[in-house]
Protein backbone atom coordinates (compact mmCIF):
# COMPACT_ATOMS: atom_id res chain seq x y z
CA UNK A 1 0.00 0.00 0.00
CA UNK A 2 2.79 2.45 0.94
CA UNK A 3 6.25 1.75 -0.42
CA UNK A 4 9.36 3.85 -0.01
CA UNK A 5 12.33 2.84 -2.07
CA UNK A 6 15.73 4.41 -1.35
CA UNK A 7 14.26 7.83 -0.62
CA UNK A 8 16.78 10.66 -0.31
CA UNK A 9 16.06 14.21 0.70
CA UNK A 10 18.14 17.30 1.30
CA UNK A 11 17.30 20.62 2.94
CA UNK A 12 19.93 22.67 1.16
CA UNK A 13 23.18 20.98 2.18
CA UNK A 14 21.56 19.00 5.00
CA UNK A 15 21.00 15.37 4.01
CA UNK A 16 17.85 14.60 6.05
CA UNK A 17 16.76 11.27 4.57
CA UNK A 18 19.36 8.74 3.48
CA UNK A 19 18.29 5.79 1.35
CA UNK A 20 15.12 5.20 3.35
CA UNK A 21 13.24 2.08 2.27
CA UNK A 22 10.08 0.95 3.97
CA UNK A 23 6.89 -0.88 3.05
CA UNK A 24 3.53 -0.77 4.77
CA UNK A 25 0.96 -3.22 3.53
CA UNK A 26 -2.80 -2.90 3.71
CA UNK A 27 -4.09 -3.04 7.28
CA UNK A 28 -0.63 -2.86 8.77
CA UNK A 29 0.31 -0.55 11.65
CA UNK A 30 3.90 0.67 11.62
CA UNK A 31 5.34 2.77 14.44
CA UNK A 32 8.28 5.01 13.65
CA UNK A 33 10.52 6.23 16.45
CA UNK A 34 13.85 7.96 16.74
CA UNK A 35 15.57 10.91 18.38
CA UNK A 36 14.39 14.46 17.80
CA UNK A 37 15.66 15.85 14.50
CA UNK A 38 16.27 12.42 13.01
CA UNK A 39 13.88 13.06 10.11
CA UNK A 40 10.66 11.33 11.21
CA UNK A 41 8.36 14.24 10.36
CA UNK A 42 10.14 14.76 7.08
CA UNK A 43 9.76 11.10 6.17
CA UNK A 44 6.06 11.01 6.91
CA UNK A 45 5.43 14.27 5.03
CA UNK A 46 7.12 12.83 1.97
CA UNK A 47 4.53 10.05 1.89
CA UNK A 48 1.69 12.41 0.92
CA UNK A 49 3.88 14.81 -1.01
CA UNK A 50 3.85 17.62 1.53
CA UNK A 51 7.64 17.62 1.26
CA UNK A 52 9.36 17.06 -2.06
CA UNK A 53 12.21 14.54 -2.13
CA UNK A 54 15.14 14.36 -4.49
CA UNK A 55 15.99 10.70 -4.86
CA UNK A 56 14.20 7.37 -4.82
CA UNK A 57 10.54 6.48 -5.19
CA UNK A 58 7.43 6.56 -3.07
CA UNK A 59 4.36 4.69 -4.25
CA UNK A 60 1.03 4.91 -2.45
CA UNK A 61 -1.74 2.60 -3.61
CA UNK A 62 -0.09 2.34 -7.01
CA UNK A 63 0.40 6.11 -7.39
CA UNK A 64 3.95 7.45 -7.61
CA UNK A 65 4.12 10.45 -5.27
CA UNK A 66 7.20 12.07 -6.80
CA UNK A 67 5.84 11.90 -10.35
CA UNK A 68 5.18 15.37 -11.80
CA UNK A 69 1.95 14.13 -13.39
CA UNK A 70 0.52 12.95 -10.07
CA UNK A 71 -2.49 14.88 -8.84
CA UNK A 72 -1.21 15.51 -5.31
CA UNK A 73 -4.38 17.09 -3.87
CA UNK A 74 -6.31 14.03 -5.02
CA UNK A 75 -3.78 11.66 -3.49
CA UNK A 76 -3.71 13.64 -0.23
CA UNK A 77 -7.48 13.54 0.01
CA UNK A 78 -7.19 9.75 0.26
CA UNK A 79 -4.56 9.79 3.03
CA UNK A 80 -5.48 11.11 6.47
CA UNK A 81 -2.91 13.06 8.44
CA UNK A 82 -2.78 14.03 12.10
CA UNK A 83 -0.27 16.55 13.46
CA UNK A 84 1.54 17.14 16.72
CA UNK A 85 -0.14 20.54 17.18
CA UNK A 86 -3.59 19.45 15.94
CA UNK A 87 -3.84 22.31 13.41
CA UNK A 88 -7.59 22.66 13.66
CA UNK A 89 -8.84 25.81 11.94
CA UNK A 90 -9.41 28.13 14.91
CA UNK A 91 -12.18 30.18 13.27
CA UNK A 92 -14.36 27.15 12.59
CA UNK A 93 -16.35 24.98 14.96
CA UNK A 94 -15.42 21.32 15.38
CA UNK A 95 -18.23 20.40 12.99
CA UNK A 96 -17.11 22.91 10.33
CA UNK A 97 -13.53 21.68 10.65
CA UNK A 98 -14.68 18.16 9.84
CA UNK A 99 -16.97 19.25 7.01
CA UNK A 100 -14.66 21.62 5.10
CA UNK A 101 -12.74 19.17 2.93
CA UNK A 102 -15.72 16.81 2.61
CA UNK A 103 -17.66 19.62 0.96
CA UNK A 104 -14.87 21.25 -1.06
CA UNK A 105 -12.83 18.19 -2.04
CA UNK A 106 -15.23 15.26 -2.04
CA UNK A 107 -18.14 17.54 -3.10
CA UNK A 108 -20.48 16.02 -0.55
CA UNK A 109 -23.60 18.00 0.21
CA UNK A 110 -23.64 20.02 3.42
CA UNK A 111 -26.17 17.61 4.95
CA UNK A 112 -24.19 14.51 4.01
CA UNK A 113 -20.98 16.03 5.35
CA UNK A 114 -22.60 16.99 8.63
CA UNK A 115 -24.13 13.58 9.08
CA UNK A 116 -20.74 11.96 8.55
CA UNK A 117 -19.10 14.49 10.88
CA UNK A 118 -21.60 13.76 13.65
CA UNK A 119 -21.03 10.04 13.20
CA UNK A 120 -17.29 10.55 13.65
CA UNK A 121 -17.66 12.95 16.57
CA UNK A 122 -19.70 10.26 18.27
CA UNK A 123 -17.00 7.76 17.52
CA UNK A 124 -14.29 9.91 19.15
CA UNK A 125 -16.60 10.66 22.08
CA UNK A 126 -17.28 14.32 21.36
CA UNK A 127 -20.91 14.43 20.22
CA UNK A 128 -21.60 17.35 22.53
CA UNK A 129 -18.70 19.43 21.18
CA UNK A 130 -19.88 19.77 17.57
CA UNK A 131 -20.50 23.52 17.90
CA UNK A 132 -17.46 24.22 20.08
CA UNK A 133 -14.48 26.14 18.72
CA UNK A 134 -10.96 24.71 19.00
CA UNK A 135 -9.97 27.45 21.45
CA UNK A 136 -12.57 26.12 23.88
CA UNK A 137 -11.49 22.48 23.65
CA UNK A 138 -8.73 20.76 25.60
CA UNK A 139 -5.68 19.45 23.74
CA UNK A 140 -6.96 15.89 23.86
CA UNK A 141 -10.35 16.94 22.55
CA UNK A 142 -8.77 18.98 19.75
CA UNK A 143 -6.65 16.03 18.68
CA UNK A 144 -9.70 13.77 18.61
CA UNK A 145 -11.52 16.30 16.41
CA UNK A 146 -8.43 16.37 14.17
CA UNK A 147 -8.58 12.59 13.86
CA UNK A 148 -12.27 12.83 12.98
CA UNK A 149 -11.43 15.48 10.37
CA UNK A 150 -8.97 13.10 8.74
CA UNK A 151 -11.33 10.10 8.94
CA UNK A 152 -14.14 12.08 7.34
CA UNK A 153 -12.37 11.75 4.00
CA UNK A 154 -12.65 7.93 4.24
CA UNK A 155 -8.88 7.58 3.86
CA UNK A 156 -7.13 4.45 2.69
CA UNK A 157 -4.35 5.09 5.21
CA UNK A 158 -3.62 7.37 8.14
CA UNK A 159 -0.38 9.17 8.96
CA UNK A 160 0.25 10.37 12.51
CA UNK A 161 3.12 12.71 13.41
CA UNK A 162 3.66 12.59 17.19
CA UNK A 163 -0.07 12.92 17.88
CA UNK A 164 0.30 12.86 21.66
CA UNK A 165 3.57 14.65 22.32
CA UNK A 166 1.98 18.09 22.75
CA UNK A 167 -0.61 16.74 25.19
CA UNK A 168 -0.75 16.88 28.96
CA UNK A 169 -0.15 13.34 30.31
CA UNK A 170 -3.73 12.89 31.48
CA UNK A 171 -5.02 13.42 27.95
CA UNK A 172 -2.70 11.06 26.12
CA UNK A 173 -4.83 7.99 26.65
CA UNK A 174 -8.06 9.43 25.30
CA UNK A 175 -6.25 9.99 22.00
CA UNK A 176 -4.38 6.68 22.03
CA UNK A 177 -7.65 4.84 22.68
CA UNK A 178 -9.11 6.23 19.48
CA UNK A 179 -5.97 5.21 17.59
CA UNK A 180 -6.01 1.71 19.05
CA UNK A 181 -9.62 1.40 17.93
CA UNK A 182 -8.66 2.39 14.41
CA UNK A 183 -5.75 -0.03 14.32
CA UNK A 184 -7.94 -2.90 15.49
CA UNK A 185 -10.45 -2.10 12.74
CA UNK A 186 -7.76 -2.69 10.18
CA UNK A 187 -6.78 0.86 9.23
CA UNK A 188 -3.40 1.12 7.53
CA UNK A 189 -1.34 3.40 9.77
CA UNK A 190 2.08 5.00 9.92
CA UNK A 191 2.57 6.44 13.37
CA UNK A 192 5.49 8.55 14.52
CA UNK A 193 5.38 8.27 18.30
CA UNK A 194 7.41 7.55 21.40
CA UNK A 195 4.47 5.84 23.08
CA UNK A 196 5.98 2.38 23.29
CA UNK A 197 2.92 1.06 25.12
CA UNK A 198 0.88 1.88 22.04
CA UNK A 199 3.51 0.22 19.83
CA UNK A 200 3.46 -2.99 21.86
CA UNK A 201 -0.31 -3.07 21.86
CA UNK A 202 -1.14 -2.59 18.18
CA UNK A 203 1.96 -2.14 16.01
CA UNK A 204 2.84 -4.89 13.55
CA UNK A 205 6.30 -3.42 13.07
CA UNK A 206 8.48 -0.80 14.66
CA UNK A 207 10.98 1.26 12.72
CA UNK A 208 13.86 3.11 14.31
CA UNK A 209 15.34 6.05 12.45
CA UNK A 210 18.44 8.03 13.38
CA UNK A 211 20.17 10.84 11.49
CA UNK A 212 17.99 10.19 8.46
CA UNK A 213 18.74 6.49 8.27
CA UNK A 214 16.43 3.60 8.99
CA UNK A 215 18.52 1.55 11.40
CA UNK A 216 15.91 -0.94 12.46
CA UNK A 217 12.73 -2.29 10.91
CA UNK A 218 11.44 -5.30 12.81
CA UNK A 219 8.33 -7.13 13.97
CA UNK A 220 7.19 -5.47 17.18
CA UNK A 221 8.16 -8.33 19.48
CA UNK A 222 11.56 -8.75 17.93
CA UNK A 223 12.12 -5.00 18.05
CA UNK A 224 11.71 -4.87 21.82
CA UNK A 225 13.20 -8.27 22.61
CA UNK A 226 16.30 -8.17 20.46
CA UNK A 227 17.09 -4.85 18.80
CA UNK A 228 19.89 -5.22 16.28
CA UNK A 229 21.58 -1.84 16.36
CA UNK A 230 23.36 -0.40 19.36
CA UNK A 231 21.75 2.98 18.89
CA UNK A 232 18.29 1.42 19.08
CA UNK A 233 19.21 -0.14 22.40
CA UNK A 234 20.48 3.19 23.69
CA UNK A 235 17.36 5.02 22.45
CA UNK A 236 15.02 2.46 24.00
CA UNK A 237 16.81 2.57 27.31
CA UNK A 238 16.38 6.36 27.34
CA UNK A 239 12.70 6.51 26.53
CA UNK A 240 11.68 3.49 28.57
CA UNK A 241 13.31 4.96 31.69
CA UNK A 242 10.37 7.26 32.31
CA UNK B 1 -10.04 89.87 15.22
CA UNK B 2 -13.65 90.66 14.54
CA UNK B 3 -15.65 87.84 13.07
CA UNK B 4 -19.36 87.79 12.37
CA UNK B 5 -20.58 84.37 13.43
CA UNK B 6 -23.46 83.14 11.35
CA UNK B 7 -24.21 79.47 11.81
CA UNK B 8 -27.42 79.98 9.89
CA UNK B 9 -25.43 80.02 6.67
CA UNK B 10 -25.04 76.28 6.90
CA UNK B 11 -28.73 75.66 6.38
CA UNK B 12 -29.23 78.37 3.78
CA UNK B 13 -29.86 77.66 0.14
CA UNK B 14 -27.65 76.66 -1.73
CA UNK B 15 -24.97 76.16 0.94
CA UNK B 16 -26.73 73.30 2.70
CA UNK B 17 -27.06 71.60 -0.67
CA UNK B 18 -23.34 72.15 -1.35
CA UNK B 19 -22.39 70.57 1.94
CA UNK B 20 -24.60 67.56 1.40
CA UNK B 21 -23.41 67.13 -2.16
CA UNK B 22 -19.81 67.34 -0.92
CA UNK B 23 -20.57 64.69 1.66
CA UNK B 24 -22.11 62.51 -1.02
CA UNK B 25 -19.00 62.79 -3.19
CA UNK B 26 -16.71 62.04 -0.25
CA UNK B 27 -18.70 58.90 0.53
CA UNK B 28 -18.99 57.74 -3.08
CA UNK B 29 -15.33 58.41 -3.78
CA UNK B 30 -14.11 56.67 -0.63
CA UNK B 31 -16.34 53.64 -0.94
CA UNK B 32 -15.58 53.10 -4.64
CA UNK B 33 -11.86 53.47 -3.96
CA UNK B 34 -12.20 50.99 -1.10
CA UNK B 35 -13.66 48.38 -3.43
CA UNK B 36 -10.50 48.64 -5.56
CA UNK B 37 -8.20 48.84 -2.54
CA UNK B 38 -9.72 45.82 -0.88
CA UNK B 39 -9.81 43.47 -3.87
CA UNK B 40 -6.53 44.55 -5.46
CA UNK B 41 -4.87 44.78 -2.04
CA UNK B 42 -5.97 41.25 -1.13
CA UNK B 43 -4.57 39.89 -4.38
CA UNK B 44 -1.29 41.72 -3.75
CA UNK B 45 -1.07 40.54 -0.15
CA UNK B 46 -1.67 36.94 -1.22
CA UNK B 47 0.88 37.21 -4.05
CA UNK B 48 3.52 38.37 -1.61
CA UNK B 49 3.18 35.11 0.35
CA UNK B 50 3.27 32.72 -2.63
CA UNK B 51 6.24 30.50 -3.35
CA UNK B 52 5.98 31.56 -7.03
CA UNK B 53 8.73 34.07 -7.79
CA UNK B 54 7.06 36.24 -10.42
CA UNK B 55 3.80 37.16 -8.72
CA UNK B 56 5.76 37.81 -5.54
CA UNK B 57 8.25 40.15 -7.18
CA UNK B 58 5.55 42.03 -9.08
CA UNK B 59 3.51 42.50 -5.93
CA UNK B 60 6.55 43.69 -3.98
CA UNK B 61 7.41 46.21 -6.70
CA UNK B 62 3.80 47.44 -6.70
CA UNK B 63 3.82 48.01 -2.95
CA UNK B 64 7.15 49.84 -2.98
CA UNK B 65 6.05 52.07 -5.83
CA UNK B 66 2.61 53.08 -4.61
CA UNK B 67 3.45 53.32 -0.94
CA UNK B 68 6.48 55.53 -1.40
CA UNK B 69 5.26 58.17 -3.87
CA UNK B 70 3.28 60.92 -2.09
CA UNK B 71 -0.44 60.59 -2.70
CA UNK B 72 -0.74 64.17 -3.95
CA UNK B 73 1.91 63.50 -6.59
CA UNK B 74 0.05 60.32 -7.59
CA UNK B 75 -3.16 62.33 -7.94
CA UNK B 76 -1.46 64.70 -10.40
CA UNK B 77 0.24 61.85 -12.26
CA UNK B 78 -3.05 60.04 -12.80
CA UNK B 79 -4.84 63.21 -13.86
CA UNK B 80 -2.28 64.99 -16.02
CA UNK B 81 0.29 62.40 -17.11
CA UNK B 82 -1.37 58.99 -17.42
CA UNK B 83 -3.93 60.05 -20.09
CA UNK B 84 -0.99 61.19 -22.26
CA UNK B 85 0.70 57.80 -21.91
CA UNK B 86 -2.36 55.77 -22.89
CA UNK B 87 -2.81 54.53 -26.47
CA UNK B 88 -4.14 57.41 -28.56
CA UNK B 89 -7.81 56.34 -28.75
CA UNK B 90 -8.09 55.47 -25.10
CA UNK B 91 -6.28 58.68 -24.10
CA UNK B 92 -8.70 60.76 -26.16
CA UNK B 93 -11.65 58.99 -24.61
CA UNK B 94 -10.35 59.57 -21.11
CA UNK B 95 -9.70 63.27 -21.79
CA UNK B 96 -12.83 64.09 -23.78
CA UNK B 97 -15.64 61.58 -23.34
CA UNK B 98 -15.21 59.80 -20.01
CA UNK B 99 -18.02 60.91 -17.69
CA UNK B 100 -16.91 62.58 -14.43
CA UNK B 101 -13.20 62.36 -15.31
CA UNK B 102 -12.02 64.02 -12.08
CA UNK B 103 -14.14 61.71 -9.97
CA UNK B 104 -13.08 58.45 -11.62
CA UNK B 105 -9.44 59.49 -11.73
CA UNK B 106 -9.57 60.16 -8.01
CA UNK B 107 -11.25 56.78 -7.40
CA UNK B 108 -8.54 54.94 -9.30
CA UNK B 109 -5.72 56.91 -7.70
CA UNK B 110 -6.98 56.50 -4.15
CA UNK B 111 -7.87 52.85 -4.78
CA UNK B 112 -4.46 51.92 -6.19
CA UNK B 113 -2.61 53.81 -3.48
CA UNK B 114 -4.64 52.26 -0.65
CA UNK B 115 -4.31 48.82 -2.25
CA UNK B 116 -0.58 48.94 -1.53
CA UNK B 117 -1.29 49.56 2.14
CA UNK B 118 -4.08 46.97 2.33
CA UNK B 119 -1.73 44.50 0.60
CA UNK B 120 0.80 44.91 3.39
CA UNK B 121 -1.84 44.28 6.05
CA UNK B 122 -3.11 41.17 4.25
CA UNK B 123 0.43 39.85 3.85
CA UNK B 124 1.17 40.41 7.54
CA UNK B 125 -2.10 38.71 8.44
CA UNK B 126 -1.34 35.63 6.35
CA UNK B 127 2.23 35.42 7.60
CA UNK B 128 1.11 35.57 11.22
CA UNK B 129 -0.80 32.30 10.76
CA UNK B 130 1.30 29.28 11.77
CA UNK B 131 2.44 27.40 8.66
CA UNK B 132 0.94 24.20 10.06
CA UNK B 133 -2.54 25.50 9.20
CA UNK B 134 -1.68 25.66 5.52
CA UNK B 135 0.00 22.24 5.63
CA UNK B 136 -3.04 20.76 7.37
CA UNK B 137 -5.37 22.22 4.76
CA UNK B 138 -3.25 20.77 1.95
CA UNK B 139 -3.11 17.43 3.76
CA UNK B 140 -6.90 17.10 3.56
CA UNK B 141 -6.69 17.41 -0.22
CA UNK B 142 -7.49 21.10 -0.65
CA UNK B 143 -5.57 22.79 -3.46
CA UNK B 144 -3.44 25.80 -2.59
CA UNK B 145 -6.06 28.22 -3.88
CA UNK B 146 -8.75 26.53 -1.82
CA UNK B 147 -6.48 26.57 1.21
CA UNK B 148 -6.06 30.34 0.81
CA UNK B 149 -9.71 30.99 0.08
CA UNK B 150 -11.23 28.73 2.73
CA UNK B 151 -8.68 28.78 5.53
CA UNK B 152 -5.88 31.37 5.34
CA UNK B 153 -7.79 34.43 4.12
CA UNK B 154 -10.83 34.10 6.40
CA UNK B 155 -8.44 33.72 9.30
CA UNK B 156 -6.11 36.52 8.18
CA UNK B 157 -8.99 38.98 7.70
CA UNK B 158 -10.18 38.28 11.22
CA UNK B 159 -6.72 38.99 12.59
CA UNK B 160 -6.29 42.29 10.76
CA UNK B 161 -9.58 44.02 11.49
CA UNK B 162 -7.91 46.78 13.60
CA UNK B 163 -5.27 47.83 11.01
CA UNK B 164 -7.81 47.49 8.20
CA UNK B 165 -10.13 49.83 10.12
CA UNK B 166 -7.47 52.49 10.13
CA UNK B 167 -6.81 52.00 6.40
CA UNK B 168 -10.54 52.36 5.78
CA UNK B 169 -10.58 55.57 7.82
CA UNK B 170 -7.51 56.86 5.97
CA UNK B 171 -9.33 56.52 2.69
CA UNK B 172 -12.00 59.01 3.88
CA UNK B 173 -9.35 61.44 5.07
CA UNK B 174 -7.22 61.04 1.95
CA UNK B 175 -10.25 61.55 -0.29
CA UNK B 176 -9.98 65.28 0.53
CA UNK B 177 -6.90 65.41 -1.74
CA UNK B 178 -9.24 64.88 -4.69
CA UNK B 179 -10.12 68.55 -4.46
CA UNK B 180 -6.74 69.32 -6.06
CA UNK B 181 -7.93 67.86 -9.35
CA UNK B 182 -11.36 69.43 -9.06
CA UNK B 183 -13.60 66.88 -7.37
CA UNK B 184 -16.21 68.80 -5.37
CA UNK B 185 -16.09 66.64 -2.30
CA UNK B 186 -16.71 67.74 1.27
CA UNK B 187 -13.53 69.79 1.79
CA UNK B 188 -13.82 71.45 -1.61
CA UNK B 189 -17.43 72.42 -0.96
CA UNK B 190 -16.54 73.85 2.43
CA UNK B 191 -13.90 75.97 0.79
CA UNK B 192 -16.39 77.08 -1.80
CA UNK B 193 -18.87 78.12 0.89
CA UNK B 194 -16.04 80.07 2.51
CA UNK B 195 -15.28 81.83 -0.78
CA UNK B 196 -18.89 82.83 -1.32
CA UNK B 197 -19.91 83.76 2.23
CA UNK B 198 -16.67 84.44 4.10
CA UNK B 199 -18.05 82.15 6.85
CA UNK B 200 -15.02 79.86 6.80
CA UNK B 201 -15.20 78.87 10.46
CA UNK B 202 -18.76 77.62 10.13
CA UNK B 203 -18.11 75.84 6.86
CA UNK B 204 -15.00 74.02 8.03
CA UNK B 205 -16.54 73.22 11.40
CA UNK B 206 -19.39 71.57 9.55
CA UNK B 207 -16.90 69.59 7.45
CA UNK B 208 -14.94 68.56 10.55
CA UNK B 209 -18.08 67.35 12.28
CA UNK B 210 -19.15 65.38 9.22
CA UNK B 211 -15.71 63.70 8.95
CA UNK B 212 -15.90 62.85 12.65
CA UNK B 213 -19.36 61.36 12.25
CA UNK B 214 -18.10 59.15 9.41
CA UNK B 215 -15.15 58.08 11.55
CA UNK B 216 -17.38 57.21 14.48
CA UNK B 217 -19.76 55.19 12.34
CA UNK B 218 -16.88 53.27 10.76
CA UNK B 219 -15.22 52.57 14.10
CA UNK B 220 -18.43 51.39 15.73
CA UNK B 221 -19.35 49.10 12.86
CA UNK B 222 -15.83 47.65 12.65
CA UNK B 223 -15.85 47.05 16.39
CA UNK B 224 -19.18 45.28 16.04
CA UNK B 225 -17.78 43.19 13.19
CA UNK B 226 -14.65 42.37 15.16
CA UNK B 227 -16.67 41.09 18.10
CA UNK B 228 -18.78 39.01 15.74
CA UNK B 229 -15.80 37.36 14.04
CA UNK B 230 -13.40 37.08 16.97
CA UNK B 231 -11.41 33.85 16.93
CA UNK B 232 -11.52 32.04 20.24
CA UNK B 233 -8.12 31.51 21.77
CA UNK B 234 -6.03 33.33 19.15
CA UNK B 235 -3.40 35.88 20.08
CA UNK B 236 -4.70 39.42 20.10
CA UNK B 237 -8.30 38.39 20.53
CA UNK B 238 -10.37 38.40 23.64
CA UNK B 239 -13.40 36.36 24.47
N1 LIG C 1 11.87 23.23 6.41
C1 LIG C 1 13.11 22.86 6.82
N2 LIG C 1 14.21 23.48 6.35
C2 LIG C 1 15.44 23.13 6.72
N3 LIG C 1 15.71 22.14 7.59
C3 LIG C 1 14.67 21.45 8.10
C4 LIG C 1 13.31 21.79 7.74
N4 LIG C 1 12.48 20.95 8.41
C5 LIG C 1 13.28 20.14 9.14
N5 LIG C 1 14.59 20.43 8.97
C6 LIG C 1 15.72 19.72 9.57
O1 LIG C 1 15.67 18.40 9.13
C7 LIG C 1 16.00 17.51 10.18
C8 LIG C 1 14.88 16.53 10.41
O2 LIG C 1 13.75 17.20 10.87
P1 LIG C 1 12.39 16.49 11.28
O3 LIG C 1 11.98 15.61 10.16
O4 LIG C 1 11.43 17.52 11.71
O5 LIG C 1 12.85 15.58 12.51
P2 LIG C 1 11.96 14.83 13.60
O6 LIG C 1 10.53 14.91 13.18
O7 LIG C 1 12.49 13.44 13.62
O8 LIG C 1 12.21 15.52 14.88
C9 LIG C 1 16.31 18.38 11.40
O9 LIG C 1 17.69 18.53 11.48
C10 LIG C 1 15.64 19.67 11.07
O10 LIG C 1 16.34 20.74 11.68
MG1 LIG D 1 8.91 15.81 14.19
Amino acid sequence: MIELDKVNKWYGALHVLKDCSLAVSRGEVVVICGPSGSGKSTLIKCVNGLEPFQGGRIVVDGVSVGDKATNLPRLRSRIGMVFQHFELYPHMSALENICLAQVHVLKRSRAEAEARAMELLTRVGLTDKARAYPGNLSGGQQQRVAIARALAMDPIAMLFDEPTSALDPEMINEVLDVMVGLAREGMTMMVVTHEMGFARKVADRVVFIDEGQILEDAQTEAFFAAPKSERTVLFLSKILEH
Amino acid sequence: MKYNWNWGVLVEDPYLFWLLSGLEYTLLLSLSAWVIAFSLGSAIGVSRTLPLAWPRKLATAYVELFRNVPLLVQMFLWFFVVPELLPADLGRWVKRDMPFPEFWTAVVCLGFYTASRVGEQVRAGIQSIPRGQYIAALATGLGWMQAYRLVLLPLAFRLIVPPMTSEFLNIFKNSSLALTIGVLELTAQSRQIENYTFQGFEAFTAATVLYLVITMIVMLSMRWMESRTRVVGMIGTRR
